[in-house]
This record gives C-alpha cells, sequence and structure tokens, in this order.
C-alpha cells in the first residue's frame, strides 16, 4: 500500500496506525512561529469505532489502509453470518457479528446498506439514517389517544425495540432514526 | 449591500487603521523586493523556490534590517509572504505580514506599542504580560528552563498527548506542550516573553539571564498573532545562528541554504539598537470580524 504524509492528511483518509484501519476525523496543522510543526489529528479506529488523539510531527508518514465504501443490498441471516449483496456485480460478501454489531437491530432483508471493507473483508455496516420497519409486537393502540404524548415499548420487525406513541397499533410501519434509536413518525 | 463587499470593505478599514496607526506615530511605509536571491536558514521554514530567480521572502525581515542598517529609522511594511507546506485553519502559504521596527526600542517597549495597536484594532482590553516561565509555572506547574526532554515527555504523557514520531527533543517537547495546553487558554490578550535561548531566532540574549531571549509573542483568544525581538545587532553571533542552523538542517536532511551576505554586511556596517515585530494580518482580520479560519 502506499504511504501518506502528514502534509497530506485530511478529513476521510484511511491509514493505519498500530495495525489497525483508521479514519482520520480531523486535521489540525499546529505550526509554532519558531518551530517544529505538527498534526494534530483526531482518529476513528475503524474496528471498534473509538476515537482518539494524535500528535504527528510534520513529515511523518503513514501507511495507507486499503479500506473502502461501498453500498450493499442485505440478504439474510444464517446465524453465524450476515449476507449482503452488490447490486451492480452481484458479488456476494458475508459479514460476521463483530461488523454488524449493534446494526443487528435495522438490517431487513433487500434493504440497502453502507459496507465497509478492509483488505476484502467487511468491518463495519451502517444503515440509512432513516429506516421504515413494521410494528410486530406491542399492547393494544389506545384508540383516539393522539395528545397524551405517553409512549410504550414496540418491537419491530428487526428485533429492534423502540418507544411509540400510546395510539401506535401493531402491524403499522413506522420510521426510525438509527442514529439515537428513536420513533420518528408513522411511514 | 453584498456579503463579499461587506467583507472587503472590512479589510480595507483595517489596513486603513493599521497605516493610520503607523503614520500617526511617524513610522514610515516602506516597500521591499518580494524576490530574494536566498532562501532562508530558519529550520523550520521553507522558502518557496521561483525558478532563475530566487525565493519568496518568508517575512520581509532581511530587507528591512537592510534598510535600517542605512538609517532609514522607524518603518513599517504590509506585505505578501510565503511558506511552503504551511496550510491550515490558522495557515496559507501566502498571508499578509505587517512588519515593524522601532529604533531605539527594547521587546518591552515595543509590546506597549503592539498593546496600543491590538486594543485599537480589536477594540480589548490590555494585554497581561508573563514570561515564557512563568506560563509553564502557572498552567503545567513546570520550569521550562530546567525542565529535561524525559521530564516534558512525562508532562506529555501526563496531559494525554499521543506523540508520533517526535523525538526527545526539548525544543520541540515544549512546542507541543506550549501548542496543545497554553496556547488555547490564552484567551485574553498575552504577551508571552523571554523565550528559551535556544528559541531565540533572531533576538538578543537577555544581558541578566542568557538563558532565555530577549523575543515576545502575542496571543489572542488562543491564537498566535504576532512574534517580536529586541533585535540581534552583532554580525558574528548573527553568522554563527545561521551556521548552527545550516548544521541543524544537515541533520535533518534537509537543504542547506546559502547565508544572505547581503544582510550580513548591513549588520556589520551597523543596525541600530531596535526592537521589530511581524503580525498576522490574516488572522488579526479574522479575529477581527469573529471568524474562526483565515480562509
Amino acid at each position: 500500500m502506499a504511504n501518506y504524509s502528514t502534509n497530506q492528511f485530511k478529513q476521510g483518509l484511511k491509514i493505519m496506525l498500530d495495525g489497525q484501519p483508521c479514519n482520520i476525523v480531523e486535521n489540525e496543522f499546529v505550526k509554532p512561529g519558531k518551530g517544529q510543526a505538527f498534526s494534530r489529528v483526531k482518529i476513528r479506529n475503524l474496528l471498534n469505532g473509538r476515537v482518539i488523539e494524535k500528535t504527528f510531527k510534520s513529515g511523518e508518514s503513514v501507511e495507507a489502509a486499503d479500506v473502502m465504501e461501498l453500498d450493499m443490498q442485505y440478504l439474510y441471516s444464517d446465524g453465524e453470518h450476515w449476507h449482503f449483496m452488490n447490486e451492480t456485480t452481484f458479488e456476494q460478501l458475508a459479514a460476521n457479528e463483530a461488523a454488524v454489531a449493534d446494526n443487528i437491530n435495522w438490517l431487513k432483508e433487500q434493504n440497502v446498506y453502507t459496507v465497509t471493507l478492509w483488505n476484502g473483508e467487511m468491518i463495519s455496516v451502517t444503515p440509512p439514517n432513516f429506516v421504515e420497519l413494521k410494528i410486530v409486537e406491542t399492547d393494544p393502540g389506545v384508540r383516539g389517544d393522539t395528545a397524551s404524548g405517553g409512549t410504550k415499548p414496540a418491537k419491530l420487525e428487526t428485533g429492534a425495540v423502540v418507544n411509540v406513541p400510546l395510539f401506535m397499533p401493531q402491524d403499522e410501519i413506522i420510521k426510525v432514526d438509527t442514529r439515537s434509536g428513536e420513533y420518528v413518525s408513522r411511514a | 449591500m453584498s456579503p463579499a463587499r461587506k467583507s472587503l470593505q472590512q479589510h480595507a478599514t483595517i489596513l486603513n487603521t493599521l497605516r493610520e496607526f503607523f503614520n500617526a506615530r511617524e513610522v514610515l511605509e516602506v516597500s521591499t523586493p518580494i524576490i530574494s536571491p536566498y532562501a532562508v536558514t530558519d529550520v523550520f521554514l521553507e522558502s518557496i523556490a521561483v525558478p532563475h530567480y530566487g525565493y519568496l521572502q518568508t517575512s520581509p525581515e532581511y530587507a528591512m534590517k537592510k534598510l535600517l542598517a542605512d538609517g532609514s529609522g522607524d518603518i513599517f511594511q504590509l506585505c505578501k509572504c510565503f511558506r511552503a507546506d504551511e496550510c491550515g485553519r490558522l495557515h496559507k502559504p501566502e498571508f499578509t505580514m505587517l512588519e515593524w521596527y522601532r529604533v531605539g526600542f527594547d521587546h518591552h517597549q515595543l509590546m506597549d506599542e503592539m498593546d496600543g495597536l491590538l486594543q485599537t484594532v480589536l477594540h480589548c482590553g490590555v494585554a497581561q504580560r508573563l514570561t515564557y516561565q512563568q506560563v509553564f509555572q502557572h498552567m503545567l506547574s513546570l520550569d521550562p528552563l530546567v525542565a529535561t526532554a524525559d521530564d516534558l515527555n512525562a508532562t506529555c504523557k501526563q496531559q494525554q498527548i499521543d506523540l508520533v514520531g517526535v523525538e526527545n527533543d526539548k525544543d520541540d517537547l515544549l512546542n507541543v506542550l506550549f501548542s496543545h495546553c497554553i496556547e488555547p487558554q490564552l484567551q485574553q490578550p498575552t504577551f508571552i516573553y523571554d523565550y528559551p535561548a535556544s528559541q531565540a531566532a533572531l533576538a538578543k540574549l537577555n544581558p541578566d539571564d542568557s538563558r532565555v531571549a530577549q523575543r515576545f509573542e502575542v496571543f489572542v483568544k488562543g491564537i498566535e498573532l504576532a512574534n517580536g525581538f529586541h533585535e540581534l545587532t552583532d554580525a558574528k553571533e548573527q553568522l554563527q545562528r545561521f551556521e548552527q542552523d545550516n548544521q541543524l538542517r544537515k541533520q535533518k536532511s534537509l537543504p542547506q541554504r546559502d547565508i544572505d551576505s547581503d544582510f550580513l554586511a548591513a549588520l556589520e556596517k551597523g543596525l541600530p539598537n531596535c526592537a521589530g515585530v511581524a503580525l498576522g494580518v490574516d488572522r488579526l482580520i479574522m479575529l477581527a470580524s469573529n471568524k474562526t479560519s483565515i480562509i
């Protein structure tokens, strides 16, 4: 793989750090009036999502990470792996539990997700900011109660549980914000 | 008025204010060549080459000191300067510098004048003054003049600064600590003076304490705005510092630079006792217009 020097650092650049693929979240050039320049960088580890801060001496170089992002359609899970398909090439790839992580809550067959590959292996799955999912289990809706503001838990077709307004009936399709896990509206 | 026009007008107003400030004090505006046959020896500055002609100036310092040695008296200049590889929120390879020299002043008198200028342009209060040693003692409980590189590394760890590629070099580590832990706290206008002698650049050493140099910097809202010196006038010492720069350049595998012999000749002829300072105008305008970037 190629190397990147600190003066090529910018937001979104994928680099290797301590053997793990990372994404530069923020890069600030620091140059004292009469002294050594530095790059102060915030870096997200793409394997565990943790953000760390490092200060590089200017001119240092790091290895580029062979990381790419692409959109893939979710097909099914066999219980151990989650299978996705590239809609252009029809190539299929499987993600393990670590790559799917909490986003398992938002995986619905035939929906399209952004997947991140490192050296060809799937390391993470990102759902769209909003998904539409069906309520499969909730207490019966309270007819007419649209104003009291109360909520109740509802289980969705993917297994996620979100709080919905009291009047929301079973089998209703709702829109959920995947970043906060919160109900947005009826779909 | 369009936002573009409004922003241009604010820019022009500040330049006029600066010119009026110096006119009122009989400091003469000058204009010196932007292309020099020489690149600077400074280890941490890379000049931009203009093939067949020389190098773009990184600051008008040598050219202005040649005028001073010729008997110009007090002078100022507003000009473009150029530095390779400097790009960021507060850096551009091309930027505007305000540089001025006051004959007979030392760095404290020049700080007084700079304070007046900041109050005029930024409508801020009187600046506080701290020595480099004091500010490290106050904020990091560390004496920068006696601390070893190992002490500084330990403080970096304590401050959770994770360094990559920074060697056990005392000045590099002091710069890391200053920029990460001290600078962001200098929100009110602050002069830091008496920098370590190893960071003297073109400043005279303090005659009462040769561990420090008569150099100062100004910080406003956590941003470095200017750097000034009680100017070194000794040609021999200047030559030594240039040669030292080139030795360091060699160690760091950087190109060595020819020494500006015209500048040395000017010092030999006699640079009057003076103080000078260079201020980043783009940053000053950024602060005056409450922006967060010079671009």
